[in-house]
């Protein structure tokens, strides 16, 4: 098949509702990538006052993701791409919606990547506790927003006819949404810990074992509580699930996950705890997708009409198509790059002339 | 202050101050893959050394980039959302193609060029070096590409949006949006190709410059000097090929502006009205929008026209040519425009004339030269941020332009009234509406001014904490200069270059 047809309409043989459907599901690989993988560099960020005592374990620490923090951060720059090309209706709604929160989790995103950038550049103690500081709170202001975010996409928020948002910034900081931050946060923390420690050694190491159960204990904690609230309070939580009862293997791979990796913990094989938070996060983003689905963003007002679904926000089928293409193209690619870069900087951390 | 000036200067708060940077990373990823690949073919510490050199200051730009760049991607979502629902379908894919194809590239080997060197392979690193080039690059082609779009769209077309297979109305409006029918012709738009080539060759400038700068300060100082007149040379050259070629393409680029977006020419030269003859070109003056002259406008006759045409007499579109609503404010245009050109023309000057110095063997050997391109990095950023300056306020009104329509005889078209008339679409009620999408319509309905307000104060400050921060370390990097120089021998070291060269001829 030539090249150029690949670029006609028509060419997946996909009604547009389906390739809407199926962008869904590709932007969901889009933020599963995303919050595995950046999940744990801000874990990283949020636990590096507790486990590092002298400064060049705080270098160590800094180092572990060192490479890596910066092309986990490009998941996330083409979510936003992906959504906004697949989706423009919700990518224009969520975002002018989230207007004060997103430039909060901005700046978080800035700073984090300047403290990481500029710590170590000088040796000044008060400069680098500085910026350890910033590194830590950025690392947890951001992690709480998406978390915020999140809540509010599965619990509704205003809309008028035209989807744009009409309700205020407090409204966006209602229990459960608060809820859901600090549930984001606690599971980066538990994911960061982990990560961390299959990346050190010796004393620092020794260090993180704590850490990682008292994130546990309290992901947990935060976990059952938001489960119960939002099972109470947002009925369109489970209503995918009584629909298909198959879905039903989601949740339920989510909190086998979750025990399980405490047994994994328990038994001292940090690897496979590692992969468990990865399939934990990965069951919680597709339980995000259950319970939105076919919405992107309901509507707390005429839910029927005002909401925002994957059919009403979509782009067209040529562009949709186009989108498959490239998707069909980079990825494969996109693996491979991240993939050269995990195996050459596998192993412990090891601090040279070029780290931070 | 209203949402849409207050959006407005927010974008060009966040644009500027980002676009210091992608210049630098795009103009020095050229220079690393010449002193990484020298590296490689010849063994010569000395290429590897500058090699490092200027990959940690590469790395320090390309931080900062990053970190900068994200902050657009969302501004369109939060600030411009009505412009996102509108442009989505076509403009959404040109981003989303950069994030896919060119920021994981980047990102990817950038982690091994930076922290690869005691690690990967020299090959491996120079292949690294490569992919991070090529990543910047494809990152300047799909944004390129999108902007085009919106100043010449092509391959696209203005239809309803349909709800349940019906157009979609609200309060009597009928919803509209562009969506892509040819996505190689919204790629290939008629501007795309000549903006890009005019775009790189602005980047190699900036990459260069910043590179005889830093060298010239080594000079001045006497620090590293085999070093610094290695690296100073191989840039001078970078920078006088792409003086002269910027030359070429603005040009050329000037003639296609005018066939396509007339009353930005008309805009950058303050032409108000539309002379009868040859229409000339002001070196200087000061357009007063209000009044809609030039006043004291010291002119060269008919050289727009012989820009524009290659006939000195035949006329060009004023501003007077548009509709009233359709025209934009020529002050900012007509001096960006200026300074773009006046900075053009002064990198011809000085390269030239450093180029002479050299062929005559005294490049080094005057001081106030050395000083001249020590500070020319600041001429070469800020020709770099006026020609998008010129190039974003001359296209308003709109955000998305329309497109001329021609009659029969190849001119542009006139209206009822006389003004050119732009390309329209049909509403299914059959209402007629600019084939456009005009800057004030495309603000987002869901702020308010003062969330504007506190963001661009918020962002103001870090920027200019962020500005400081980069200013001061790179200086820092620059002092702390290239390692180990110890086994520095400079006749031996121009021995190994004769032979280099010698290799490369046979």
């Amino acid at each position: 098949m030539p090249l150029a047809t690949l670029f006609e309409a028509g060419w997946t043989g996909l009604s547009a509702d389906a390739l809407a459907v199926a962008w869904f599901g590709l932007l969901g690989v889009l933020l599963t990538g995303y919050a595995i993988l950046d999940g744990f560099d801000l874990g990283v960020g949020m636990m590096h006052p507790f486990v590092a005592k002298t400064d060049d374990e705080r270098r160590i620490v800094l180092n572990s993701i060192g490479p890596l923090w910066d092309g986990n951060e490009v998941w996330l720059v083409t979510f936003g791409g992906a959504l906004f090309a697949a989706f423009p209706e919700a990518y224009a709604t969520i975002f002018s919606a989230f207007y004060d929160a997103l430039f909060l989790v901005l700046f978080g995103l800035v700073l984090r990547a300047v403290s990481i950038e500029f710590r170590s550049k000088l040796e000044s103690p008060r400069w680098r506790r500085a910026w350890d500081r910033v590194f830590f709170g950025s690392s947890v202001l951001v992690s709480f927003l998406f978390g915020v975010a999140v809540g509010n996409a599965m619990r509704g928020i205003a809309l008028d006819e035209r989807h744009d948002y009409v309700g205020g910034f407090t409204e966006l900081l209602n229990p459960f949404a608060l809820a859901s931050g600090t549930l984001a946060v606690a599971l980066f923390a538990l994911h960061g810990s982990i990560f961390l420690y299959l990346k050190t050694e010796s004393d620092l190491q020794r260090r993180v074992v704590p850490n990682i159960w008292i994130a546990y204990g309290i992901f947990i904690a935060v976990f059952l509580a938001t489960s119960i609230v939002a099972l109470s309070t947002i009925p369109s939580t489970t209503a995918n699930l009584k629909e298909s009862p198959l879905l039903w293997s989601v949740p339920l791979v989510n909190a086998g996950a979750i025990v399980a990796l405490g047994i994994a913990l328990r038994r001292h094989r940090r690897g496979m705890a590692f992969a468990l938070s990865c399939l934990s996060i990965a069951a919680f983003v597709a339980l995000l997708g259950i319970a939105l689905f076919p919405n992107l963003v309901a509507s707390s007002v005429e839910p029927a009409t005002h909401s925002l679904t994957v059919y009403t926000a979509r782009s067209s089928e040529r562009t949709l198509e186009i989108m498959l293409l490239i998707a069909a193209i980079g990825m494969p690619c996109v693996l491979a790059y991240t993939s050269i870069v995990y195996w050459t900087f596998r192993g412990k951390v090891r601090l040279d002339a070029q780290s931070y | 202050m209203d949402v849409v000036l207050l959006s407005r200067i927010q974008f060009a708060l966040t644009v500027m101050f980002h676009y210091i940077f992608p210049p630098l990373t795009i103009g020095m990823g050229i220079v690393l893959v010449y002193l990484d690949g020298m590296w490689l073919r010849t063994g010569d510490r000395g290429f590897e050394r500058a090699a490092r050199f200027w990959t940690r200051l590469f790395a320090l730009n390309f931080g900062i980039g990053v970190a900068t760049g994200i902050v657009m991607e969302f501004e369109f979502g939060t600030n411009w959302a009505t412009y996102s629902r509108f442009v989505g379908d076509v403009f959404g894919s040109a981003l989303a193609a950069e994030g896919i194809f060119a920021f994981f590239l980047e990102s990817g080997f950038l982690a091994l060029l930076v922290f690869g060197w005691d690690r990967i392979s020299k090959g491996l690193h120079f292949f690294s070096t490569v992919m991070v080039a090529l990543g910047s690059i494809f990152s300047s082609i799909w944004i390129v590409v999108a902007n085009s779009w919106q100043q010449t769209p092509r391959g696209s077309e203005i239809v309803p949006i349909l709800r349940d297979g019906a157009p979609w109305v609200v309060d009597g409006e009928t919803m509209m949006r562009a969506e892509i029918t040819d996505f190689w012709a919204m790629v290939f738009n008629p501007s795309t190709v000549e903006r890009l080539v005019h775009v790189w060759l602005g980047c190699f400038v900036m990459g260069s410059f910043f590179v005889l700068s830093i060298s010239a300060w080594y000079l001045l100082k006497g620090r590293h000097l085999t070093f610094a007149r290695r690296s100073f040379r191989g840039a001078l050259l970078l920078a006088t090929a792409s003086s002269l070629a910027l030359g070429v393409s603005g040009h050329s680029q000037a003639r296609n502006v005018y066939e396509h977006q007339p009353a930005k020419i008309a805009a950058f030269e303050g032409l108000y009205e539309t002379p009868d003859g040859g229409a000339g070109m002001a070196l200087i003056g000061w357009p007063d929008d209000e009044a809609g002259e030039l006043r004291g406008a010291v002119e060269v006759p008919g050289l727009l026209s012989f820009l524009v045409h290659d006939d000195p007499s035949e006329p060009v579109l004023g501003l007077d040519a548009f509709r009233p609503e359709d025209r934009p404010k020529a002050l900012i245009p007509f001096f960006s425009y200026r300074v773009m050109v006046g900075c053009g023309t002064f990198f011809i000057a000085l390269t030239l004339f450093a180029c002479w110095r050299w062929f005559r063997g005294s490049l080094f050997s005057s001081r106030w030269l050395m000083r001249v391109f020590l500070f020319a990095v600041i001429p070469a950023a800020l020709a770099n941020q006026a020609g998008w300056v010129a190039a974003e306020t001359a296209r308003q009104p709109w955000i998305v332009h329309p497109t001329l329509t021609l009659d029969e005889s190849g001119e542009p078209a006139r209206d009822a009234d006389g003004f050119i008339a732009y390309a329209t679409v049909t509403t299914p009620d059959g209402d007629e509406r600019i084939a456009g999408l005009r800057t004030t319509d495309g603000v987002s309905r869901a702020i308010e001014s003062e969330q504007v307000l506190r963001s661009v104060v918020l962002f103001g400050m870090l920027y200019l904490l962020l500005g400081s921060l980069w200013a001061f370390l790179l200086y820092q990097k620059v002092l702390h200069g290239p390692e180990d120089e110890t086994d520095e021998s400079p006749p031996e070291q121009a021995a190994v270059t004769v032979e280099v060269l010698r290799g490369a001829g046979a």
